[in-house]
């Protein structure tokens, strides 16, 4: 994958001004090229989003008559995004404070049934979130961590194990513990493909994909009849044990006796600082920028690009085993055989985010936003289904996500097409000067 | 004839190192029925053989192969002896080996066609990890147009017609749009996932299909009924496990022996060499794209509509990825691939006969196919070699 959508090179570079035309809009090659780059980062995106949501309506419409935007409207509602359109003057406590400001909405509130479903939206932007960032991390180094499921799965499974085991630590101990228990082994998931990267030069995306299925398969061992790690006081349930009522995370809006948003979220906001600050603003976020430019160039500029696959890929896989792991304390506290399965496949979305949000933090952060609303507001839970089968819709957001992620990654489609806008204006222009 | 196969034999100490490795294998086999031997030393005595065998070509320098022999006798012996302990009704419940390959060969068929096809695209430089699906999109569209049409060939045509769409897909973005190929089979899975399980609940709903669809045939082959082992296996198989065999050969005949497939190889190995000579790369690239769409989607309706006779949402369950797999640990050539496919088949048919020991195990068992492929492409087992410009678009100048 290239940087921003390796925009068509700028033509008529030192271009003299066309006498008929008067002056040139961009005053400089670099100038407009950086506009370009900038107009290509963030306009394909959107026109990607659009066109797939469009082709979702057209899906709609010609397989069930239903109206589009209703349905639309009624997975913007299931997400709960219709909470922020009621605004009144209300406070905010600061979070492990006690001073009160001013806060246009309601948080309260939590009994609704929009600041429930934005609390669901919330709690799935939080997996959405970091294994975006592993996505994004590996994808700036040059490689495709297509591996963040099982990366997943390792740090949800360790979490489970460490939440479940070692009673009477103090709680917050035993929260991290299980944390960083489950980010390491995400991270040594991921090491695995990077090191075979580094080593052997084995594709990630192969060995990633292996890894998967292993991790699935091992999941499935451990938690399903017989198990090794299986419920010790229902035997005939496929499920693990609960962890300990310490090794929870705390609540931050919403009933604890339904699903609410644990503090976890505020985990995945400061991973997208620390994602920016770790590319930009150290050495190995430069030197992994910098194979994934150019290997070739950085090794003769004297980085190692061995050492950075595997960091990269360490790393990529860090983000995702913390996902796993925040899961398991935040909100799911247990995991069954079908969570491995079924449910880890919110790592896949991790791809779709990345992308759509060109490996930025920013952008990551933004569209995990609207993908946690899709996957959200399309669950059966959520949506209302007088207006729009929600086993349907489920299957409407791959589609979407299988859309955006042939789109993005076709940039050079949209851009060459704007590009050629572009050169058919001039030659016109150059057609009436002679 | 006899002689050229007789040259490509191993000779010397790679020779040894095979007999090494078959007689790892006799260790395991003589304690399992038909032989059941009891005592544990035969199996133990028979791996020694072979590992002794091992060391020997390792002193001789044939250092891979000696190593092979030696890991295949001790697991020769771990499992023999692991098999003399294990009681006689479970042997003969678990290891029936007309049954074992028989059913090795119903979960290689989908394999198979897909692995074939991976191999048309990776061949001619287009990376298909799209291939799980379209192999999906076969396994919903084969039984849909079944079920609607009312006949099977109809069925099929809908699925090779639906994987050819997709692979028409994939293969615009990677080679018109120069997309990254990878992400592009990301997305065909994300669509295709989507589009089948979206047409299923729309057309089934909640009920499923229905039981009545018209499948694809067995072929009884009732001369062969009475032969010892030949007779169970290959009596009464489906019709789709003929055409995979067919389809191996002729994927080894086009790719190998035909200007099609050296068209196809040269586009994958040096692109700008085959345009230079009057070689279309691209419409190569899109006939191959198609032709392995068309083929995983074979694979994918042999599943629906010659297996199970049903479709459920993402029934092929990471068969495309296993396909993949083989395509890689089959080192891009059919042979290779077709042996890995009927390896993860065989541990596929165990798999389902293994709960009888534990249940828990056999689960474990799954994982065998991708924890040996990590292993083939880790290097150990051989250096896999992809086709030199595999996953790069083409630029035409």
């Amino acid at each position: 994958m290239s940087e921003p959508g390796a925009p068509t090179p700028p033509e008529g570079g030192g271009k003299v001004e066309n006498p008929r035309t008067g002056g040139d809009y961009a005053p400089s090659v670099a100038r407009r090229y950086a506009l370009a780059q900038r107009a290509g980062g963030i306009v394909v995106p959107l026109l990607t989003v659009i066109l797939a949501f469009l082709i979702g309506g057209v899906v709609v419409f010609a397989t069930t008559g239903s109206n589009p935007i209703s349905t639309y409207k009624a997975i913007f509602e299931g997400a709960g995004l219709n909470w922020f359109v009621e605004i009144g003057s209300y406070e905010l406590r600061l979070p492990f404070t006690d001073i009160h400001v001013p806060f246009p909405w309601n948080v309260d509130d939590i009994e609704s049934t929009a600041a429930f479903n934005l609390q669901q939206t919330l709690i799935n932007f939080v997996p959405l979130v970091l294994t975006g960032l592993a996505v994004g991390f590996a994808f700036r180094c040059g490689l495709f961590n297509i591996g963040g499921q099982g990366q997943y799965l390792a740090g949800a499974v360790i979490a489970v194990w460490v939440g479940s085991e070692l009673p009477g630590l103090p709680g917050l101990v035993h929260i991290l513990a299980a944390v960083v228990a489950g980010a390491l082994v995400g991270a040594l998931w991921a090491g695995i493909a990077g090191f075979l990267k580094a080593k052997v030069g084995t594709h990630e995306v192969i060995s990633t994909i292996m890894l998967n299925w292993i991790a699935i398969w091992v999941g499935v061992f451990l938690f399903g009849l017989g198990g090794p790690l299986q419920n010790d006081t229902q035997p005939f349930v496929p499920v693990s044990n609960d962890i300990l009522d310490e090794s929870k995370l705390g609540i931050l809006w919403g009933d604890p006796v339904l699903q609410a948003l644990h503090v976890g979220f505020f985990v995945a906001l400061a991973a997208l600082v620390v994602y920016w600050i770790a590319l930009n603003r150290t050495t190995l976020g430069y030197e992994v920028r910098a194979v994934g430019y150019s290997p070739e160039a950085a090794r003769y500029g004297g980085i190692s690009v061995a050492r950075n696959y595997f960091l990269a890929m360490a790393i990529s896989g860090l983000f995702a085993g913390l996902a796993g792991a925040i899961d398991i304390v935040g909100w799911a506290y247990r995991i069954n055989t079908n969570d491995v399965m079924i449910s880890s496949q919110i790592a896949f979305v991790g791809i779709a985010v990345a992308l759509l949000g060109r490996n930025k933090a920013i952008g990551i952060g933004l569209s995990a936003l609207l993908f946690a609303s899709l996957v959200t507001g399309t669950s059966t839970r959520n949506l209302d289904p007088e207006i729009f089968r929600p086993e349907l819709a489920s299957n409407l957001t791959l589609l979407i996500q299988g859309l955006v992620v042939l789109f993005v990654g076709a940039d050079v489609l949209i851009l060459s097409l704007l590009g050629l806008r572009r050169r058919r204006r001039r030659a016109a222009a150059e057609a009436v000067s002679e | 004839m006899i002689d050229r196969l007789l040259a490509r034999l191993p000779h010397g100490s790679r020779a040894f190192a095979w007999t090494g490795i078959l007689i790892g294998l006799l260790a395991f086999w003589v304690a399992l029925p038909p032989l059941k031997i009891r005592e544990p030393v035969v199996p133990a005595a028979i791996g020694l053989i072979a590992i002794a065998l091992g060391v020997w070509a390792i002193t001789q320098g044939v250092k891979r192969l000696g190593w092979g022999a030696i890991v295949i006798g001790l697991l020769g012996i771990g499992l023999g002896v692991l098999a003399t302990r294990s009681s006689v009704a479970h042997l003969d419940q678990v290891v029936v080996w007309s049954a074992l390959t028989a059913a090795m060969l119903r979960y290689a068929t989908p394999l198979a066609f897909a692995a074939m096809g991976g191999i048309f695209s990776e061949r001619s430089g287009v990376v298909n990890i799209g291939l799980e699906g379209m192999m999906l999109s076969g396994a919903f569209f084969g039984i849909l147009g079944a079920d609607k049409l009312g006949s099977w060939p109809l069925g099929l045509l809908c699925a090779a017609a639906a994987g050819a769409g997709f692979a028409l897909i994939h293969a615009f973005f990677a080679i018109h749009l120069r997309a990254d190929q990878i992400v592009g089979g990301t997305a065909i899975n994300f669509l295709a996932l989507g589009l089948t399980g979206y047409l299923f609940i729309d057309v089934y709903g909640g009920e499923g299909t229905p039981p009545d669809i018209s499948d694809i045939p067995d072929v009884h082959l009732s001369f062969l009924e009475s032969w010892y082992f030949i007779g169970p296996v290959l009596g009464q198989l489906n019709l789709m496990i003929w055409l995979a065999f067919l389809t191996i050969v002729a994927t080894w005949l086009v790719l190998f022996k035909t200007p099609i497939g050296l068209r196809i190889r040269a586009v994958g190995e040096h692109p700008r060499a085959a345009d230079t000579v009057g070689i279309s790369v691209y419409k190569t690239r899109y006939v191959a794209v198609m032709l392995s769409g068309i083929l995983a989607a074979l694979g994918g309706a042999y599943l629906s509509i010659g297996f199970v006779n049903s479709f459920n949402q993402n029934m092929t369950v990471g068969r495309g990825f296993i396909a993949l797999a083989a395509v890689i640990f089959g080192n891009w050539r059919p042979w290779g691939a077709a042996a890995a496919v009927f390896l993860f088949g065989f541990s596929s048919a165990l798999a389902q006969r293994l709960p009888a020991y534990s249940e828990s195990a056999a689960v474990l068992f799954q994982a065998l196919p991708y924890v040996l492929t990590l292993i083939a492409v880790a290097g150990v087992i051989g250096r896999s070699i992809p086709p030199a410009s595999v996953g790069r678009p083409y630029q035409k100048q």
